[in-house]
């Protein structure tokens, strides 16, 4: 801490912070649509990434714009698009074909009210299931939500290695207030940021043989145009890459990918603990609620209620291993959201200890406050 | 009902749309954050519209990290139009402090308050009532020292638009001048109304 204190801090928004994570990930290809609260992320790389040799194109709506990030990737570049509901909704179609495919993506999901038009200026956390589930088909997805500005830029980080290290796209879930937040970061420097790129086939490329398995199920990519025969379908295919309809061979590759995310289970399952040490009570939250409960467990101390904090930042593959041992411990656990209750159900699904599990919710377009939290906290325990 | 500790100050900036009350916060917080001694979050709401509806700009500023970006205790309110005076009075601190835009806001619910015609002087002074917020964003900064006005300055030449910078340092200067003329400690201790003799 003494070390990052010396360094010049700035004043940065979430979605400033959200561009200095990509670009320090090695990002170079952004193509995006603009929309509330999400734009400031296309403005400022508009600007920057022409500077450094990096491409960046307004296309002419969110569906393309998922298609050309999908394709920049295939071409051995690393790519990512923002977006806020209407937009992310949108994307869905081309985000399972980067699912199947197996190409690495982030995509930025400026959370605001919804649904359709919704409330534009507002935070809300109504996307987490459409995160999860938004596009058809069994299929594994890595889920990353931010809180703070130094999230933002580290999570994006992060994303971006997720990514390409198990070749899924990645999916920061990002709100109006984190987004539209301005507020003083130390950003580490550069030579202290870990950025993971992916394994490119290291044989002769008449050897290669794009969706072998392997011991971790992440076949090496190469990139369009690199010369090695790399074929890319949207329909189940066998280790060529070409389609498929023999039972055994759909039921390796589904299996494949799945197993290389669950493989990394404790590399991706990403939470932070506040006061849990002694607590009997705790609140499992993320994105912007997790400031306003960081206050309430210190206020809910205050009124002698040992009260705890469990942030997620991984909300999918859903950490149900730390949430677990937070449920066990403590007799009562809050789960405050600005939705009607998405991550809530994911808590008591994984319940199997009889605490006493509870939401709290806000869907009118304005951030939980410390308050309501330390309220509902000590009513409830009487 | 919760018991707060006083490690944060908060000021709250509110008009309608376009009186520059986002860009005010901006240049405050931005002035701050440069001076590294203080951690400061700026949030803001507004509507989807461009020009009219509220608007709203939060400043919070603290020696510790910033949990939660939003006010929690007004210590300052701005209030650059009525309808935000009449919406944002109630947040306020008993010894918090009102500051009024006294062209545009004639209804001021405490004595505990600094009147100054913010409008008015940014047309006379600096030639534009486009600049009330920096007018305003002057008396803020004289009134609540969270910044000295020399590194405001600074933050505000780099800031606003090319071409505009002397027009907004004149009018962040008149605003300061302005402020200066008020003495906090003649002021009544708390917002709250005295009771009425009858």
């Amino acid at each position: 801490m003494t070390k990052r204190q010396s360094k010049k801090r700035i004043l940065l928004q979430g979605n400033e912070a959200v561009v200095e994570g990509a670009l320090a990930a090695g990002c170079r290809f952004f193509a995006g649509y603009p929309i509330t609260p999400a734009s400031e992320i296309s403005e400022v790389l508009s600007v920057r990434l022409p500077k450094i040799g990096g491409t960046f194109i307004q296309m002419e709506d969110e569906i393309a714009s998922m298609g050309a990030i999908v394709g920049a990737s295939l071409a051995g570049v690393k790519s990512m698009t923002a977006t806020s509901g209407p937009g992310f909704s949108l994307m869905q179609e081309n985000l399972g074909f980067a699912c199947i495919a197996e190409v690495p993506c982030v995509v930025v999901n400026v959370m605001r009210g919804g649904p359709s038009t919704g409330l534009p200026t507002n935070p809300a956390q109504g996307d987490v299931m459409q995160a999860r589930w938004g596009t058809h088909g069994d299929h594994p997805i890595i889920v990353l939500a931010v809180s703070t500005a130094l999230e933002c830029f580290e999570i994006t980080v992060k994303a971006f290695n997720l990514s390409e290290k198990y070749r899924v796209p990645v999916i920061i879930l990002s709100d109006e207030m984190v987004a539209h937040t301005r507020e003083t970061v130390t950003l580490p420097p550069h030579d202290e940021i870990e950025v993971i790129d992916r394994i490119t086939p290291s044989m002769p490329p008449e050897w290669y043989i794009p969706y072998k398995n392997n011991s971790k199920g992440v076949p090496p990519m190469s990139a369009l145009g690199d010369g090695f025969r790399h074929h890319v379908t949207g329909l189940v295919h066998d280790v060529r890459g070409f389609p498929t309809q023999t039972p055994h061979e759909i039921e390796a590759f589904i299996s494949r990918l799945f197993r290389k995310v669950t493989q990394g289970f404790h590399e991706i399952q990403i939470t932070q603990s506040y006061l849990m040490d002694d607590a009997t009570v705790a609140v499992i939250a993320y994105g912007s609620v997790v400031r306003s409960a960081q206050r309430a467990i210190i206020d809910a101390r205050n009124q002698g209620v040992k009260a705890g904090l469990l942030q997620l930042t991984t909300l999918f593959p859903f950490p149900r291993h730390v949430v677990e041992n937070v449920l066990k411990q403590c007799r009562f656990v809050l789960v405050p959201e600005m939705n009607i209750g998405q991550i809530s159900r994911e808590v008591k699904r994984v319940n199997q200890f009889g605490t006493h599990v509870e939401k709290y919710n806000r869907i009118d377009g304005q951030l939980i406050t410390p308050d309501e939290i330390c309220v509902k906290l000590l009513t409830t325990l009487g | 009902m919760t018991k707060l500790k006083a490690d944060r100050y908060e000021i709250r900036f509110s008009g309608s749309g376009g009186q520059g009350i986002i860009t005010a916060a901006v240049v405050l917080a931005e002035a701050i954050a440069g001076s590294g001694k203080n951690h400061v979050c700026q949030t803001q709401s507004y509507g989807p519209e461009a020009r009219g509806g509220t608007s709203k700009a939060e400043v919070v500023i603290s020696k510790d990290l910033i949990d939660y970006p939003k006010v929690i205790e007004l210590d300052l309110l701005l209030a650059m139009n009525q309808a935000s005076c009449d919406t944002y009075f109630p947040d306020l601190k008993p010894e918090g402090l009102l500051v009024v835009d006294s062209t545009l806001v004639d209804q001021i619910p405490t004595d505990r308050s600094i009147s100054i015609p913010f409008t008015q002087i940014a047309v006379k002074q600096a030639g534009k009532k486009l600049v009330a917020n920096m007018v305003a964003l002057g008396a803020v900064v004289h009134l609540t020292r969270v910044i000295s006005p020399k590194a405001l300055e600074s933050t505000l030449m780099a800031k606003v638009p090319k071409g505009t910078e002397q027009m907004n340092l004149k009018a962040f200067r008149s605003g300061i001048r302005a402020a200066k003329k008020f003495d906090l400690e003649q002021l009544p201790p708390t917002v709250t109304p005295e009771e009425e003799e009858v």
